[in-house]
């Protein structure tokens, strides 16, 4: 893979334009890819779009938090120093923040307002999660292998304490044999 | 393999602010003590150290397909121990509206509850530097094998199975809101609102944060106030 040259001038940039988007990542870091999006492919023509999306792609697909597409687009941008650039600068706003954030509501956690907050955003995380389990489902629901799959999991999965992984083979063999 | 019951964290001695060690600590694991729970049970077990807690991020993290959520509460919550199901609702919400990926603000929040910045950044690591090397790999190779069929058959299969363990995630925390202030009948209707306003209308995540988050918040500090 040919990635670009990028000078220091053009690595900073690039750090410091996902330095901001870290702060803006709220819901996680795909919520901002329209952002990089703009800045890599539109603005900087430092990707293509299909370089973009397959970035994104692969790290749907592949195992770790979802995140790391942003280390696969500062790879296919500039390499190893794409990938430090890009990196470090979406993780050090959000890590500093979750830090501060969990020592500020661990010393008052028996106050009124930190129990609100968290029996409050309860049924709103359970209700998030819900959402996004069923837009997942969107390439699956033209296909009966798929959604079988998709029901299979939900039974076992909810009923026992099997490991995921064992249903993630099963996808994954099914999937290869073609019934998808 | 049936065991729908209380997870074993659930069964540990409830309504105690401040957790006995002889009681709650798991055997040889005395280091860290179990994280107490506004909502009386504790956890059974805590991380022994900071290379614990990569090595248990590094494994969950390296097995996460298509997402880290799932395999996440199947090992903090039911192999470790060291969260109850109602502390990983409430580091799931607290991560969720702080900025970057929830899973990762899990990860820090869990390692700096127990061994401070050492143990944040040790579960960070753990979530994220193999993967990160495994995704890297894999980008090089998918430009070679895309086009195979049954590679791409099978890439539709875990994503049809990653969709299902989401649900099933939301299913098995799903008990959790019985003991919510706000009781069940609210909880099940906020919880119905954000499912239709973001799955079904696909209305910007932000706004029904902000709105129906802090309303629900509102509500549950009215009712605690009572």
């Amino acid at each position: 893979m040919s990635h670009a040259i990028l000078g220091w001038h053009d690595l900073f940039g690039l750090f410091a334009q996902f330095l901001v988007l870290s702060l803006l990542a709220v819901g996680g870091a795909i919520a901002t890819a329209p952002d990089m999006h703009r800045y890599v492919v539109v603005e900087h023509g430092w990707l293509s779009d299909a370089q973009f999306t397959s970035s994104v792609a692969i790290a749907q697909a592949a195992p770790g938090p979802n995140l790391l597409f942003v280390a696969v687009i500062g790879w296919n941008v500039a390499g190893f120093a794409g990938v430090t650039a890009t990196m470090l600068g979406i993780l050090i706003p959000s890590t500093t923040l979750a830090i501060a954030a969990t020592r500020w509501g661990s010393q008052r956690r028996e106050s009124r307002f930190v129990r609100a907050f968290t029996s409050g955003m309860a049924p709103v995380t359970l209700g998030l999660l819900l959402a996004t389990g069923y837009v997942l489902t969107e390439p699956s629901r033209t296909s009966l292998g798929a959604m079988g799959l998709v029901v299979v999991t939900v039974l076992v999965i909810a009923r026992t304490r099997l490991s995921p992984m064992w249903l993630v083979a099963l996808g994954a063999l099914v999937g290869a044999l073609g019934w998808t | 393999m049936s065991d729908n019951g209380p997870s074993p964290a659930e069964r540990a001695p409830a309504c105690r602010p401040e957790p006995l060690d002889g009681l709650a600590a798991g055997g040889s694991k005395p280091p860290s003590r179990p994280l107490p729970s506004p909502q009386g049970a504790e956890a059974i077990n805590a991380p022994a150290s900071p290379r614990e807690l990569f090595v248990v991020f590094n494994r969950l993290s390296l097995q996460g397909f298509g997402g880290v959520l799932p395999i996440a509460q199947h090992h903090l919550v039911e192999r470790e121990g060291w969260l109850t199901r109602a502390q990983f609702v409430e580091l799931l919400s607290i991560g969720q509206v702080l900025p970057g990926p929830n899973v990762v603000n899990m990860a820090l929040m869990l390692g700096d509850r127990h061994f401070g910045w050492r143990g944040a950044l040790a579960a960070l690591a753990g979530i994220l530097l193999v993967p990160m090397l495994v995704v890297l790999t894999l980008a090089a190779l998918y430009a070679r094998y895309s086009g195979v069929p049954a590679v791409a058959g099978a890439l539709r299969g875990m994503g049809a199975v990653s969709a299902g363990l989401v649900l099933a995630t939301a299913v098995k925390l799903a008990p959790t809101l019985k003991t919510n202030p706000l009781g069940r009948a609210v909880c099940a209707a906020v919880a119905l609102a954000v499912f239709g306003a973001i799955g079904l209308l696909h209305w910007p995540l932000v706004w029904i944060v902000l709105g129906l988050g802090s309303a629900s918040v509102g509500y549950a500090w009215w009712r605690l106030g009572r």
